[in-house]
Parts: structure tokens; sequence; C-alpha cells
């Protein structure tokens, strides 16, 4: 059994909640500079040409690359063997969330109530997710999660019957019917059977999965590129203005399903698709 | 075409802005989002004043990150504007023109844009760290109890936008994705 005091995850999650706001990971700069390569519209390669920018403003002086700072999405993968100590788990990821966005000048995004609002200040609550994985290790992901692309967001229990052709036709109509509104170019993430709540889980974590990697099934990896393709000849382009680049990334994450059913979330996030991991 | 304009956003003004324009802007310009616009409404209802001269006036729906010791504002960008659809006819109604924010607009607002010869301007979604660079000052004159939603006075200079939707209801939406895949189309 190894022992983590979890100051020591407040620590992480305070740096995490601050690094993934200032610095886009490599794989979607990579993903926005292969796009505007391809592009020759002269308002939407201005529009990425303005995004690349600011991303390398928001490196050089460590400011967020978009004030919409996001909820605090932590992940927490717990090897079975560790044993924390020295606090609750649940409060040693809020104080550094509560740290990370007051020392970091981070936009406190959080309302403390869902109908009657009111910030809370310190944009706690984290949205925490924990899994209990083999081993004695930590693994920390820290994704702030932007509300205009969130609320583009859609889930659907479709019947059996409606097939792959109803997941296509699902993903396509959710894109269109978001347009300009999630700040195009767009990472989708697709989520693919469990139940109604894992679905939308697995949408999540579709987003959080670096863009250059690819399902492990065929099946649905050529799914993948097969969607991105469709939905960049849907010409709505870098903010809506027109042009091929609507989406930078589409990853689906897929579980096993009930005899009756067949979820499907669809996740949508913006350019500044953040996330950054490290293991304790 | 690309234009370099400077505020207030006069009737004039305002009529010579098309939809797909290039817009380089400087001047005096507000800020305000959902929980502020809520209140700004409440207050026209009862009659009470705006706390600044509507008349000509831009607003930009942003809600900022707090400015870094030795920063004018923090990262600015755009909010999403279709949550201030159902204030916006209200604010033009008394005088207010520009709207600079994101994403897209209801038919109330646009018939609204028509009638009081507004302009809606889109500045890029994500680039807030670049949109920040344009802004010269900034001073909070309202509603300091809603932190990042506050109404702030911003001075700002070659801000630069594009013109989503003009005073006669054109919009670059629509007509941008039309021209990609026409031209898509003749190749």
């Amino acid at each position: 059994m190894r022992e983590i005091n979890v100051n020591q995850l407040t620590d992480v999650v305070e740096r995490l909640c601050i690094e993934a706001n200032t610095h886009l990971p490599g794989d979607v700069k990579c993903a926005i500079e292969t796009c505007r390569a391809c592009e020759d519209g002269q308002i939407a390669c201005g529009v990425l040409d303005n995004i690349i920018e600011n991303y390398n403003i928001a490196d050089r002086e460590n400011v967020p690359i978009c004030q919409d700072t996001g909820m605090a999405c932590v992940f927490l993968e717990i090897g079975q063997d560790v044993h924390f100590v020295g606090g609750d788990l649940r409060e040693a990821v809020d104080e550094g969330v509560r740290r990370g966005y007051t020392n970091g000048y981070l936009r406190k995004s959080v309302v403390a109530d869902p109908v009657r609002r009111g910030n809370t200040g310190d944009n706690t609550p984290a949205m925490l997710y924990t899994e209990i994985v083999p081993g004695d290790q930590v693994k920390v992901t820290l994704g702030p999660k932007g509300f205009g692309s969130e609320n583009m967001s859609a889930i659907r229990m479709f019947k059996p019957s409606a097939g792959l052709q109803g997941i296509k036709d699902f993903i396509i109509e959710t894109v269109e019917a978001a347009g300009p509104n999630p700040c195009p170019p767009i990472v989708v993430g697709v989520g693919i059977g469990g139940t109604f709540d894992k679905a939308a889980l697995l949408a999540k974590k579709a987003i959080m999965r670096p863009l250059d990697t690819h399902h492990p099934d065929p099946f649905y990896a050529d799914l993948e590129k097969e969607m991105l393709d469709k939905i960049n000849a849907l010409g709505i382009g870098p903010q809506g203005f027109g042009g091929r680049t609507t989406a930078i990334g589409l990853n689906i994450e897929t579980l096993p399903t009930h005899i009756a059913g067949m979820p499907c979330a669809i996740n949508i996030n913006c350019h500044v698709t953040r996330h950054k991991t490290e293991v304790l | 075409m690309e234009k370099h304009i400077t505020l207030p956003l006069t009737e004039e003004l305002a009529r010579t802005l098309k939809a797909g324009d290039t817009v380089y802007l400087t001047g005096t310009i507000y800020t305000s989002r959902d929980a502020g616009h809520k209140r700004m409404c409440e207050s026209l209802a009862k009659g009470e004043p705006l706390p600044f001269d509507p008349k000509d006036a831009t607003i930009y729906y942003v809600g900022p990150t707090p400015a870094k010791p030795g920063q004018v504002i923090g990262s600015a960008g755009p909010t999403t504007s279709g949550r201030m659809d159902a204030y916006a006819p209200t604010l033009m109604s008394v005088g207010a023109r520009g709207m600079i924010g994101k994403g897209a607009r209801l038919p109330e607002v646009v018939d609204a844009m028509k009638q009081y010869s507004g302009v809606y301007f889109g500045a890029i979604g994500g680039a807030g760290a670049l949109l920040a660079k344009c802004i010269k000052s900034a001073k909070m004159i309202a509603y300091e109890d809603l932190g990042a939603e506050a109404l702030r006075e911003l001075y700002v200079e070659e801000m630069p936008l594009f013109v989503i939707i003009d005073c006669e209801g054109n919009n670059l939406y629509e007509s941008g994705r039309q021209a990609y895949l026409e031209s898509r189309n003749d190749k």
C-alpha cells in the first residue's frame, strides 16, 4: 500500500488548472496548423491566423487562451494500492481548483445553484470523476470546459434499428445546429453505448483524447475519419464565416450496451480544447 | 471591405457597414453579459436610467478573466450572443446600436436591428488573449457584485471585428457559408 498525502494532489490540481488554461496541447495546435494550410478563403485564413497568434500570446505571456476558463473537470485514475492520507479527497481537489483559479487569475464561472444561480467565487466545485485502476499511482487529468461549446452538446437514446446511419445523421445534425455558436473550428467527442450517463461521460473523455490518436477498433477509427470529412464539407468554417475547417478533430469512444438500446452522446468543444495530465 | 471606424456608432456610420466587412474599431464600449443584461432591462422596466448613456452605444458581450498585476484587463474574448437575445431589442429601443459577440441571433433581434439601425459585430471566439491587446483602459462602472459579469467601460483601439449582421439584415453566417460551398462546387 502506497500512502499519498492529499496535499500533493491539491498542488498538482492547482498547477494543472493554470497550465491547462494558458498552454494549448501540442496535438491541438498541430491540428489547427494543419487545417490552416488547407484553407484558402481570405476570411477563414485570417481567422485561423488570429487563433494561432492568440495561443502563441498565451504561451509567451502565461495568460489564459480564452476568457472562459471553464468548469474544472478532474479525472482521477487511482491505483488500487494507493491510500490517501491527510484529509478528504474531494476537499483536496476543490482546494486545488480554488488556488489554481485564484492564483492563476482565471475566471470564476461557477454558480452555486443551477436555477437560483449565485457565483461561488472560487470556481469550485470541480466536476470530479474517480476510477479505480490497478497499480499504486494516481493519474490526474484536468480539462477546463467552456460552456459556449458545452451548451451545443446533445444526447439521444436510439433504438438499435436506427443503426450506424442514425448515429451518423445525429452527429451531422448536432454540428449543423451548433453552427457558429461553439466557436468553430470545433472538436467533436462522440460517446456510443453504455447507459445514458456513461454515454455522456464517454463523449467527454473523447474530447480529452489527443487528436492524433484513433479508436483502437478500425471500424470506429474509419468512422472518426469519415465523420470529420463530412463535417468539414458542411462549409460552416472558422467562426461560422464559411470555409473548410469546421472541425479540427473527431474522437469516438464506445462501450457495450443493452440489447434494447444504442445511446449516443455528442460533446462539443471549441478550438481551445484544453487538457493536461500529471502522474503522482 | 476593410474599414477603420471610430465610435460612437451613429446611425449614419452604422448604415455604411455591410455584413462581411472587416472592421477595426476604436472608441469607448461597454461590457455586459447574462446577469448584467437582466439587471439593465429590469432597471428600464422600473423607469430607472442605465449605468451609461445608451445613445449610439456599443455593448461587448464579454466576461473577462481577472487582470494580472500590470495588465489593463485579463483575457477578453466574446461570449455567445444568443443568450442576450431576450434583452437586445429592449436595449436597442433606448438607443444602443452596436453589439459585439459571437454566434447566431434570433429573428426578433434582426428585426430590431433593421428598425433601429443596429449592427452586430463578431469578435473571434476563443481569442481572448489577442483581443485583450486592443483594450487600452478598463473601468468598472456598475454591478461590481457580479464579478466577471460586472459592467465595465472599455477604451479599445483598432479592435479586429467582422460585421456579421448589418442594419439591413444581411448575415455573414449565411453568405459566407454559401460563398464557400459555391466556390467548392466550381472547382
